[in-house]
């Protein structure tokens, strides 16, 4: 099976590369571009630990082929804000609020809330937990992470909440 | 896990795609927004020898105003369709159960198209198409052609499209006025598929329901038509009474299975319960 | 908005404060090293062919096919391993006569649950490893699958191991703890009200959200073999590995990278850790292995599975008089690490909180055709305190008494600490009383009693149930003798180093391996409240064998009970060597110095003043030591603990059940836990938020299914169901304190509580609400089905 050409912008570089067309969009990140911030946690697209945003989109890498994302735009958690000097307010938020603990599932999370909140700048409790249900956590109770969510939209929105 | 090594083709019209399906014979498999296929595909549970990628041809996007009805392009994602101004004043229902679908990160991948064509009992909106007499426009390499929703599905992930069509456009007729609307799923836990799923649309004139129309999600090997509700719904008195009596009719004609997470019997009592509870939300009751 | 953002941070010692985590920089901004991330030049792929069916003979199996398979470099079954097949070790034979049959890595001749390892492939991609697998010519002749617990003990039952040295019985072993009172028998005859049930603790998947992960190099980090292992326990698979493998233990070294998660999960030394250390060995090139979630289902170790039959004697106004235990215990195919074990874990706990005169337990371990089980977030208490939460609800049914009035009526009165269970622990503190009067409070217990009549008045098709939860649970594992006398191979001491470098950094060196708990800053804050220094000029280095060689790693409740005191301990010796080089410097007697704020002071001349970092300084320029003091400063302290700790708490829950449709909604749930002093209260609130998850994921959502064949049901995330946040609602959790008098810091263990209290409040709750229809218990998970034909079952006998 030919190798297919594809170029694709990740956190604002542009990566030409060459991909067996099964790839999926993840393994791409992780193995052929180094991108290791992004994880792969299930099979099945259930648990969303992969989700990064493609052209300002949450969707699950696992569930992408990298073929797909050819000539589109990529967001992960490596890019959200450079450096650990800089902070984009949902990373802010999810510290401040202990919204993560093993921090697996962190990556998907923050972009989905990301995503979520882009969507919903001043979501209900409940809208956050739907929102947020195609991500699974298993050290926080998720408790944590609605409050973090809440104090994003705090810190996005300029205490608009 | 990793999928099978397959080629891969980029569509970039309904004719190329179809070309390539011919081709590839019946090991092509067609990707709309994949969140079906993908995961099948990890798990090698379909080892295509291709896979036509239709998700950026334009004549299958899109969504239109129609007169008597909405035309939405088979590659609209859940998320377009949940989000549609036209959908949303002309036919909520879909935009409704669209909403239940997965979870966000899935619905701005997954198409309409998609769904209906993968034909998943367990998916929301082959009942919702069937409910609202929605038309599939398919095209093959003998041309065009237009499928009923109540002929698309004829078996557990079969549809009547042969191997070489793929559907295109998906009509939905605009039911007009005095119409309520109402999808209630059940399922164990918020992303997991519908154990059981109830599409209904209601007419209402003051006391009285004029006609209804009821779909049922996971009752069968497809999604199944709940006549008998209907009928007892048409010019039945709009009562909370009226709505129970006639959903106790809910699983003629339904064949439902047991699985992990319900045995049939009470799959059929769902049906039951979650019928009622549609129907009255669709009446305002 | 949030209640725990901290004031000022500058003044104040740094213990009991909720510092925001040094972990979350890198985790949040994707800076992070799993295992997965690991690629090493020359580096080979593993995969691995595992069985499709429960119970068979392997009839043909030729690994050759795959060897002309594309970038494939070696296959291997358990022929071609030879003498490198490594056994997987078990190292809690429980009983003298315990049944321990082979764990081979890769199986021989036969295979036992669906996953078991027949075959590997070595391939330099990843993606060519897996499709190698195909190559693999393999046929089995299926034998029948042994699935229920009763019946694999019943005589002329399939057996799951037949070997010419097997007993002939699917009995592991039988323990049996009689208690310190009187017979349970003679109890018995006093009692007015006895009552018994028979509770099932379902088996729970871990489902800790990094899959495995082991990548091993012969040529390693400096010419070891160096494993990175996504695991718990580096430091005792470094032990287990040596032993395996014959390689010397000093040629080994452990690397536990970023861990996400565990759960007692990667508590483990797995299959495929051995395999692929003895394959990079024999071939002399780095090999990885990364779990895919589909292997994650089958082939790490699963939790609970016990069958419990629970009796109780009472006498007719609510005193308890005893207690009998009969547990089976599903082991499942083979004995990993301490699978027996964890059964007994809850052996102690029967009892709870309460006080009574007789107790008895007896657990049988029985083999069967799943996967293996072993340790799962409280390991055997959780489900020691489901039996003893359960039955008190159901006897205070019996009695016709408010189920907290018989709670308070029997447990252990906080004047009666230190108190001596019938279990044979003595508690050390404990507070009921306070812990359940500030539940009460804030869960509003007599206004949701007020509102549950008013639906069970007007027949509401949804009632409300309360469930209560007084749990306590033993926790810092363990005392080493306490350990040698049920038989563990190991201790449970705890190791710190701590050295201040010449720039006045300290390195925390811990013997405890974090996987998501938050060590790194916990351990500063403990170190920075002696030390006197900043917390940010603390690095806190775990779970790497070269770097941090001494430790008995993270489980049980263990790390703070534990591995704090060695390192309170080690900052203190610290301080003591500093001192004599102080007293030098300044020309003083040590007697006249005190230590505060990171300095030496002369009492009562504040201007004669040397800060830590310089005495460091001095200890490493070694200019001017005095007589008999070695250069350089550091101190280290190898603690074992006197006794566990016994957090408490009191769990209350409201639940709404829809009796139309069977669903359970958790709408509050109130928790009050004591886990003595807190170093970290948002790190402690966070371990409670967790654990109460797992805990009602397990009451509401979890449970592994099989048919009778064998085949894992539930083998996807799509199908064994996790709890996502929109299946939870947020919790209302406080604490009370009651310091521990079994460690000099005062701590207790809070990594288990959640998870140990909550099944059966959530049970309770649910029985609560649908007890007049005729309900008196509802087995887990108590999906909307369960519940549903638990009540058309209910109502049947009723009519």
């Amino acid at each position: 099976m030919s190798h297919i050409p594809i170029s694709v912008t990740v956190d604002g570089t542009t990566y030409d590369s060459e991909v067996e067309p099964r790839t999926l969009l993840v393994h791409w990140l992780r193995e052929d571009i180094g991108r290791v911030g992004t994880v792969v946690g299930c099979d099945t697209s259930s648990c969303g630990a992969c989700t990064v945003l493609l052209d300002g989109q949450s969707v699950k890498s696992c569930s992408v082929l990298a073929v797909q994302a050819d000539g589109q735009s990529i967001t992960t958690i490596q890019g959200l804000a450079e450096g650990e000097d800089n902070w984009h307010p949902v990373q802010t938020a999810f510290k401040e609020c202990h919204g993560l603990q093993c921090g697996y599932c962190t990556p998907g999370m923050v972009l989905a809330t990301v995503d979520l909140l882009g969507e919903n700048p001043t979501p209900t409790e409940a809208e956050i937990r739907e929102g947020l249900e195609g991500n699974l956590c298993r050290c926080t109770g998720y408790h944590n992470i609605v409050k973090s969510v809440q104090y994003a939209s705090d810190l996005m929105s300029g205490g608009a909440r | 896990m990793i999928p099978v090594s397959f080629d891969y083709v980029r569509a970039t019209s309904v004719a190329d795609a179809v070309a390539a399906l011919v081709a590839g014979g019946e090991d092509a498999k067609v990707l709309a927004g994949g969140q079906s296929l993908m995961p099948v595909l990890r798990l090698r549970m379909a080892a295509p020898t291709v896979v036509i990628d239709c998700s950026r041809v334009t004549e299958m996007q899109g969504i239109t105003d129609a007169g008597d009805s909405v035309v939405i392009g088979a590659g609209t994602t859940h998320h377009e369709v949940m989000n549609n101004p036209l959908i949303n004043e002309h036919t909520p229902l879909l935009a409704m159960a669209t909403a239940t679908v997965a979870d966000p990160a899935i619905r701005h991948r997954g198409t309409l198209g998609g769904a209906l064509a993968h034909a998943d009992p367990a998916g929301d909106l082959p009942a919702v198409a069937l409910a609202l007499d929605a038309v599939m426009t398919v095209v093959g390499p003998q041309g065009s052609r237009d499928i009923p929703a109540a002929e698309l599905f004829t078996d557990y992930f079969t549809t009547s499209m042969a191997e070489d069509e793929i559907l295109v456009s998906i009509r939905v007729p605009k039911l007009g006025p005095g119409w309520g609307y109402h999808y209630e799923k059940f399922q164990r836990t918020a992303q997991g598929w519908a154990i059981v799923g109830v599409a209904a649309a209601v007419q209402r004139n003051n006391g009285t329901i004029n006609q209804a129309r009821v779909g049922l999600t996971n009752m069968g090997p497809g999604p199944v038509r709940a006549s008998s509700v209907e009928q007892a719904l048409t010019n039945a008195a709009a009562t909370a009474e009226s709505v129970a009596a006639a959903a106790q009719s809910a699983t003629d004609g339904t064949r439902a299975t047991s699985d992990l997470h319900a045995a049939a019997d009470y799959r059929e009592h769902l049906a039951r319960v979650m019928t009622e509870r549609a129907v009255a939300k669709a009446a305002g009751i | 908005m949030t209640d725990t953002l901290p004031d000022s941070l500058t003044t104040q010692s740094p213990m009991g404060r909720p510092l925001r985590r040094k972990e979350d920089a890198r985790l949040l901004h994707g800076q992070t090293n799993w295992t997965d991330n690991i690629q090493l030049p020359g580096m080979l792929h593993m995969a691995i062919l595992r069985s499709p069916m429960a119970h068979a003979h392997i009839t043909h199996l030729d690994v050759t096919p795959a060897l002309s398979e594309p970038h494939v470099v070696a296959a291997f079954s358990a022929k071609e391993l030879g003498d490198l097949n490594g056994a997987v070790p078990c190292v809690w034979p429980v009983t003298d006569e315990m049944q321990a049959p082979a764990f081979p890595a890769l199986a021989i001749d036969k295979v036992r649950h669906v996953g078991d390892c027949v075959a590997v492939v070595l391939a330099t991609d990843r993606n060519a490893a897996f499709d190698a697998l195909e190559a693999i010519e393999i046929d089995y002749e299926a034998l029948p699958a042994v699935i229920d617990l009763e019946a694999a003990l019943e005589p002329g039952a399939t057996l799951v191991h037949d070997a010419a040295d097997s007993p002939g019985t699917n009995e592991c072993y039988t323990y049996h703890l009689p208690g310190t009172g009187i017979p349970y028998d003679e109890a018995k005859a006093k009692a007015d009200v006895v009552v018994k049930r028979r509770f099932i603790n379902q088996r729970l998947i871990p489902a800790f959200m990094e899959p495995r992960a082991v990548v091993a190099s012969p040529m390693g980090v400096s010419n070891e073999m160096t494993v990175w292992s996504a695991t718990q326990i580096p430091h005792i698979l470094r032990v287990l590995l040596a032993l395996v493998t014959g390689l010397p233990e000093n040629s080994l070294r452990i690397i536990a990278p970023d861990v996400g998660g565990g759960f007692g999960g990667k508590l483990q030394i797995y299959r495929e850790e051995i395999l692929a250390v003895q394959i990079a060995r024999h071939l002399g090139r780095p090999v990885k292995w990364t779990e895919t979630r589909s292997e994650n289902m089958v082939a790490t170790h699963h939790g609970r599975g016990q069958v419990q039959d629970i009796e109780i004697a009472a006498t007719k106004d609510g005193k308890l008089l005893g207690m009998k235990v009969n547990l089976l215990a599903d082991m499942g195919a083979y004995l990993q690490i301490i699978t027996p074990g964890t059964p007994l874990l809850g052996m102690f706990m029967y009892p709870g909180i309460y006080k009574m005169d007789a107790y008895d337990f007896n657990c049988v371990g029985v083999f069967t055709n799943k996967t293996p089980t072993d340790a799962y977030r409280g390991a055997g208490r959780p489900e020691s305190t489901f039996a003893i939460e359960r039955i008190m609800d159901e006897l205070a049914a019996e009695l016709n008494m408010d189920p907290m009035e018989l709670r308070k009526k029997n447990w252990i009165n906080h004047e009666d600490f230190p108190y001596a269970t019938i279990a044979g622990l003595v508690y050390d503190t404990g507070n009921y009383e306070a812990a359940t009067a500030k539940a009460i409070d804030m869960f509003d217990y007599a206004g949701l009693r007020a509102e549950q009549e008013r639906r069970r008045a007007s027949g509401d098709p949804v009632q409300l149930g309360i469930g209560i939860s007084t749990f306590t649970e033993m926790c810092g594992l363990a005392p080493s003798r306490t350990l040698g006398a049920l038989k563990y191979v190991a201790g449970g001491w705890e190791h710190c180093t701590i050295r201040m470098l010449p720039t006045g950094k300290v390195e925390l060196i811990t013997g405890t391996s974090p996987h998501g708990q938050g060590h790194e800053t916990a351990w500063s804050q403990i170190a920075a409240d002696i030390l006197g220094i900043d917390v940010d000029d603390i690095e806190v280095v775990h779970s790497d064998t070269g770097r941090a060689p001494y430790g008995m790693d993270t489980y049980g409740s263990r790390s703070l009970a534990v591995g704090g005191q060695a390192i309170k301990k080690a900052a203190e010796r610290l301080i003591e060597k500093a001192r004599v080089i102080a007293a030098h410097q300044l020309e003083c007697s040590i007697d006249d110095l005190e230590y505060a704020g990171g300095a030496f002071r002369v009492k009562g001349d504040a201007e004669k003043a040397q800060p830590l970092a310089a005495v460091a300084f001095e200890a490493f320029s070694a200019h001017n030591l005095p007589d008999g003091v070695e250069p350089t400063l550091q101190a280290e302290s190898t603690v074992d603990p006197q006794d566990f700790s016994y957090p408490h708490g009191t769990h209350l829950a409201a639940v709404e059940v829809d009796t139309e449709t069977g669903k359970t909604t958790l709408r509050t749930y109130v928790c009050v836990d004591d886990v003595g002093v807190q170093v970290n209260p948002m790190i402690v609130e966070g371990q409670v938020h967790g654990g109460l998850a797992q805990g009602i994921a397990q009451a509401m959502y979890e449970g592994v299914e099989y048919d009778e064949d064998g085949n894992l049901l539930t083998a996807s995330l799509a199908d064994y169901l996790v709890p996502s946040a929109a299946d939870l609602p947020s919790f209302t959790t406080s604490t009370t304190e009651t310091p521990s008098t079994t460690n000099p810091l005062g701590t207790k263990g809070v990594g288990e509580a959640g998870a140990i209290a909550s099944t059966p409040a959530i049970i309770n709750a649910i029985v609560d609400a649908l007890r007049p229809m005729g309900v008196n218990d509802v087995e887990m998970p108590a999906s909307p089905q369960r519940v549903w034909r638990t009540i058309q079952e209910a109502k049947a006998a009723t009519a």
